[in-house]
């Protein structure tokens, strides 16, 4: 009699795993020889990344003075465009909300609005927004207003998914009109949802605000572009210094006021 | 007697915060606003040209298809291969960052790691890892994989810390080391979890991949800037189309194979 050993797999399981695990490896292999790697170019990498930090260090801390305008202009861009797409995307979340929504033509029309919206990048609707007003930081804020409508409204229609019937009912009974029964209703309930996931975009924004300029689009991210073209690294230290603690700060800034409002 | 009249209650403890938050909220939109640069001169002309743009940009121009079949294949590859790293390597700061397995020195610079390496924005990471390693796909897999890690590193530490401690202490009772714990105690407990945040992160990827191309770190992004930049709109609305569908695709498989998995 053999002795039975414990497994923690049955065979079928095993196997299962086994080939997912090499169909995953194989795959991986393909790619990594299709996309062409030059492995003495990644040899390389770590020497080339400390050189580069090298002369980034110590940052060029008399540049501070110039950073104060771009800076102020990326937190307009950021928050100008939050406060556009919180008010594009309050009627589209309703129409998006499988029990607010006027009809079914309304609902498929705003989810579609939602996908576009999301599926493109910030950067991208940038590029596309320079074209038509010019760079700067107008084209930053419409960029990132058209590509956070889709999320607020997305994360909205969820919220307002979840509502308690019961109050909305209540409402109603009083003979309120459709308004009334929505302001009093349905409003005062997805108020701490529309307040934490406006405060969270915002400061997503934040981040995708510093590399608009890189496209032309306003921004700290136009003098970061400018002292790499001009090889400046101390200043490009300096600048990634001060794109971290801002936007530590504002995801700071987004937690508090969300853990104070839900 | 005077009569009582009903209020609506207020979130604020006190009345004279909620005037005195919103007034503060508009004096910072105003400011927003106000410093927000505008030349109505440019955006004139844009809007006037802007029946030209979309004419020429319409139809969509789909006979360049190799290039973009290619540049898609790069995105893609991109997206998996810096997925697979960023898993591989998120691991181990996942768990160095989870508070219920590692002592608190550790775990402080594990949650140093993950923070830091979720701030700076992709396209910020990609413009110093091109510097590093040269143009091409390599860069974009080595940019996604470090900022991959720790998001990925971020979320799986959160699963880590609401696992059960029950079968932590069963195994430690056995008399096992702390490699042996992590691998029989807290890895199966997360095992489904690391599947569900892998698949999610290469949706992600996939997202982030169609834009690092604008400077140079391989992928679809590449091709459309270079549209963009040519004036080719019809090329560039074509790329357009291919990225949104890409994503759609990219999220749908992502959410099929976390269902399948869960």
């Amino acid at each position: 009699m053999t002795a039975r050993v414990w497994r923690r797999y049955s065979p079928a399981h095993t196997a299962a795993r086994w080939s997912a695990e090499t169909a995953l490896a194989l795959v991986t292999a393909l790619m990594l020889w299709h996309v062409g790697v030059r492995w003495d170019y990644v040899a390389d990498a770590p020497a080339q990344v400390g050189d580069l930090l090298g002369r980034m260090l110590p940052p060029e801390w008399s540049f501070a003075r110039a950073l104060v305008h771009p800076l102020a202009q990326t937190i307009n861009i950021a928050t100008l465009g939050t406060v556009a797409a919180v008010v594009m995307s309050l009627p589209l979340a309703f129409f998006a909300a499988l029990n607010t929504t006027p009809g079914r033509a309304a609902y498929a029309l705003a989810r579609v609005v939602i996908v576009v919206s999301r599926s493109v990048d910030t950067l991208i609707w940038a590029l596309v927004f320079i074209i038509v007003v010019g760079p700067g930081s107008l084209a930053g804020a419409l960029a990132v207003a058209m590509r956070s409508v889709g999320f607020l409204a997305k994360l909205f229609a969820e919220g307002i998914e979840e509502i308690e019937r019961g109050q909305v009912e209540a409402v109603t009974a009083t003979g309120a009109s459709r308004l009334a029964t929505l302001l009093y209703g349905i409003v005062p309930q997805v108020k701490p949802v529309i307040l934490g996931v406006s405060i969270y975009r915002w400061d997503i924004n934040i981040r995708e605000s510093t590399v608009l300029g890189l496209v032309g689009a306003g921004g700290i991210g136009f003098t970061l572009n400018e002292a790499i073209l001009g090889l400046e690294w101390a200043r490009v230290g300096l600048i990634l210094v001060v794109v971290l603690a801002v936007v530590l700060l504002s995801e700071a800034v987004s937690v508090f006021v969300r853990s104070r409002v839900t | 007697m005077s009569a009582r009249v009903w209020r609506r209650p207020s979130p604020w403890p006190q009345p004279w915060m909620g005037p005195l938050a919103w007034t503060l909220g508009l004096a910072f939109l105003a400011w927003n606003a106000a410093s927000l640069e505008v030349d109505p001169a440019r955006v004139a002309r844009g809007l006037g040209r802007l029946g030209t743009v979309l004419a020429r940009a319409w139809p969509p121009d789909f006979s360049r298809a190799s290039l973009l079949v290619s540049g898609v294949i790069e995105s893609v590859e991109i997206a998996t291969l810096s997925t697979v790293l960023g898993v591989l390597l998120g691991i181990p700061v996942a768990v160095l960052a989870a508070r219920n397995v590692v002592p608190l020195p550790v775990y402080a610079g594990g949650r140093a790691m993950v923070t830091l390496g979720r701030t700076l924005h992709e396209l910020i990471l990609a413009i110093i890892l091109v510097k590093a390693v040269g143009f091409g796909p390599l860069a974009g897999v080595l940019t996604l994989t470090v900022g991959g890690v720790a998001a990925f590193a971020k979320l799986l530490a959160e699963q880590i810390e609401t696992i059960d401690r029950g079968p932590i202490e069963a195994i430690r009772a056995t008399g096992a080391s702390r490699g042996a714990v992590l691998v029989y105690g807290v890895l199966p407990q997360v095992l489904p979890r690391i599947i569900g945040l892998a698949i999610y992160h290469w949706d992600v990827h996939l997202r982030h991949s169609t834009i690092i191309g604008i400077v140079g770190a391989g992928g679809i992004g590449a091709t459309l800037y270079n549209a963009f930049a040519r004036y080719d709109y019809d090329f560039a609305l074509a790329i357009l189309i291919v990225i949104v569908a890409i994503v759609l695709v990219g999220e749908a498989a992502s959410a099929l194979a976390r269902r399948a998995v869960q």
